[in-house]
């Protein structure tokens, strides 16, 4: 939603036009009496510049071979080489399927999730047991990834975790859920679901909290019930941010969470759980194919992008709020 | 509001709602306090599945085994040296932008905003960023913890807005008039205004710093340099996933207390952020509300 001020970025600030000097000279002396705002903004633009534009720039040993002696304008261009390669390798296949089946998997459960529970809190009367339940389900977003996985490591264990101890019970044998590659994904997505409804819910809330209580009250002088004014007032009100919130999640579709993809990773799940990003990672850094590595992160930063692209024209045939 | 009587509908739809509300804070808390009960248990209680409600066999030998595994402490060290010094250079750069942006007489502010925000969607990724930071000379150095993400463009946009929505034109025309520099402006007058903002922003920077692992997997080969995350990964993980050598000795007593401060070491690096949830739950849910109005 923060990126939505960017239709007032595009409205054009208003120029005091100066007869005398002309559209430029006032510009100029607007530029000059603030001169302490642009100094405020220059350690930010330059750590931009350096930690983000230059990487952008260093990103043209996609298509080149980089060779660190001659550093990366040096090197000698190879084209699409890289691409192919890719392309061509037994694992281009395995790494785009999961990286869009986790994401869409996430996409499709852990987005809906905090929507239906804010709808639902919102009903709810007694303002300290609404209170009690926030604080609560927000607590588990402050916990660091390791942590997260190490806790699933602990609960999941087929030896003496928590999850198979109460399998067993029920008289279910023990699952490896961290071993068997068919179990990755929903341990991922669900445990993502435990960690981070609540707090993705208090964006849901405070959009709630501005719906006007005279919509609630005429609909309940007319006898509609708790449910139907969920979805015929609710719901419609906070369609803008939910849209919103969508698009920024289609935006950040192939990059979701791969730092825990990362350690959740281990030889006998390798097989659905290698994404694009843990592929770039490991070819990359840990076996230095810096150029090919380089390919296939732009090969992911470009669909990336034209998703949020898509996602956002698609927003706007719809009449629903959009980014730009 | 509810004065007239609620239809059966409607109270059958409140017991399913508190019912499911109560079910989910359950789920949510269960989990955080098996870690407590279980720290604090015999290793073979543990082990055995009987701990799930109170702790059984008190013990606090996990936790003095923790506290004799330096590898934690220098962690901690680090982390908190790491989550000191990056929290003050992204407060700093943060709140100056932010301003900057948020005045309205700034020439071309619409311009640098998208320079800013277009890196939220598009960037170099890790390896064009790797080598930058190598050729910096900044790969093994604190300084590779706390430079590459010195500020965030989330965080520059939270600030604006809340400089926008609540420092008074006026205070700004005022103060012009007395002849106050804009720097005098900004520590004297809106700095102190701010206060929630400065508050929601340190916090965000404090808890991702301490939180990140993946900064220093990439950047830092020295252990003497590693945040706690990092050995926290090698206690809580990396024994599961490639066979422990702890758990492979023939000392059973090892290897069950191996097991105990597992759940001691997380109890131990959430410390820090349990002594801020107080400070987080007054101001985080504001952040998050801030960076959402005006949209």
């Amino acid at each position: 939603m923060q990126v939505k001020k960017s239709t007032e970025m595009i409205a054009p600030t208003k120029t005091v036009i100066d007869p005398k000097r002309g559209r430029l000279g006032s510009l100029w002396k607007r530029i000059i009496t603030n001169y302490e705002l642009y100094l405020f903004l220059l350690p930010t633009l330059l750590y931009f510049t350096i930690f983000h534009y230059l990487p952008m720039y260093g990103m043209q040993i996609a298509f080149k071979n980089y060779l660190p002696i001659k550093g990366i304008l040096e090197s000698p261009w190879v084209g699409f080489e890289h691409f192919e390669r890719f392309f061509a390798s037994y694992q281009f296949l395995t790494v785009l399927k999961n990286t869009l089946l986790i994401n869409l998997y996430q996409l499709l459960l852990a987005f809906p999730i905090p929507i239906i529970l804010a709808l639902l809190l919102n009903q709810i009367g007694s303002t300290k047991f609404r209170r009690m339940v926030q604080t609560i389900t927000y607590a588990p977003h402050f916990i660091s990834v390791v942590v997260i996985v190490g806790m699933l490591y602990l609960f999941l264990s087929p030896m003496n975790g928590l999850l198979n101890n109460i399998l067993g019970f029920l008289g279910i044998e023990p699952i490896f859920f961290m071993g068997e590659p068919g179990w990755f994904k929903s341990t991922f997505v669900f445990s993502g679901i435990w960690q981070n409804a609540g707090w993705s819910m208090i964006i849901y809330l405070a959009a709630l909290s501005s719906v006007s209580p005279e919509l609630h009250e005429a609909a309940i002088m007319d006898g509609a019930s708790k449910f139907q004014r969920i979805v015929h007032i609710d719901l419609p009100a906070i369609m803008p941010t939910i849209m919103i919130l969508l698009i920024l999640d289609v935006g950040n579709f192939m990059a979701l969470g791969f730092e825990k993809v990362y350690l959740m990773q281990n030889a006998l799940n390798i097989d659905s759980s290698e994404v694009i990003q843990t592929y770039v990672y490991k070819t990359g850094l840990l076996n230095a194919q810096y150029s090919y590595a380089t390919a296939v992160g732009l090969f992911n930063a470009i669909i990336n992008f034209v998703l949020l692209i898509a996602m956002n024209q698609f927003a706007k045939k719809m009449k629903q709020t959009s980014l730009f | 509001m509810n004065t007239i009587k609620k239809s059966k509908a409607d109270r059958i739809f409140d017991v399913f709602n508190y019912s499911l509300m109560s079910l989910i804070v359950l789920a949510a808390l269960y989990p955080l306090y098996i870690i407590v009960i279980s720290s604090f248990s015999d290793p073979y209680a543990v082990n055995s599945g009987s701990v799930w409600l109170f702790p059984k066999g008190f013990t606090l030998e996990g936790y003095l085994r923790i506290f004799e595994y330096d590898k934690i402490w220098m962690g901690y060290r680090n982390s908190l040296f790491y989550a000191v010094i990056g929290t003050a250079i992204n407060l700093s750069l943060t709140l100056t932008a932010g301003y900057a942006l948020s005045r309205s007489d700034l020439v071309g502010r619409n311009m640098i905003m998208f320079f800013i925000v277009f890196t939220m969607f598009f960037g170099g990724g890790i390896i064009p960023s790797y080598l930058l930071v190598k050729e910096l000379g900044m790969v093994n150095t604190i300084w590779s913890q706390v430079i590459p993400n010195a500020v965030s463009a989330f965080n520059i946009i939270i600030a604006r807005t809340f400089f926008q929505t609540t420092i008074p034109k006026g205070l700004l025309e005022a103060a012009q008039v007395d002849g106050c520099s804009t720097t005098k402006f900004f520590l004297k007058i809106v700095l102190p205004l701010s206060v929630p903002i400065i508050a929601v922003i340190a916090l965000f920077s404090a808890v991702a710093h301490w939180n990140s692992y993946f900064q220093a997997l990439i950047y830092l080969r020295d252990e003497n340099l590693f945040p706690l995350q990092i050995v926290l990964r090698e206690i809580l993980i990396m024994n599961e996933a490639q066979g422990d050598t702890m758990m492979l000795s023939s000392d059973s007593e090892l290897k069950d207390y191996a097991e105990i401060m597992k759940y001691g070491a997380i109890i131990v690096a959430s410390i820090p952020v349990l002594v801020l949830y107080p400070f987080i739950q007054k101001y985080f849910v504001k952040g998050v509300m801030i960076g959402s109005i005006k949209e």
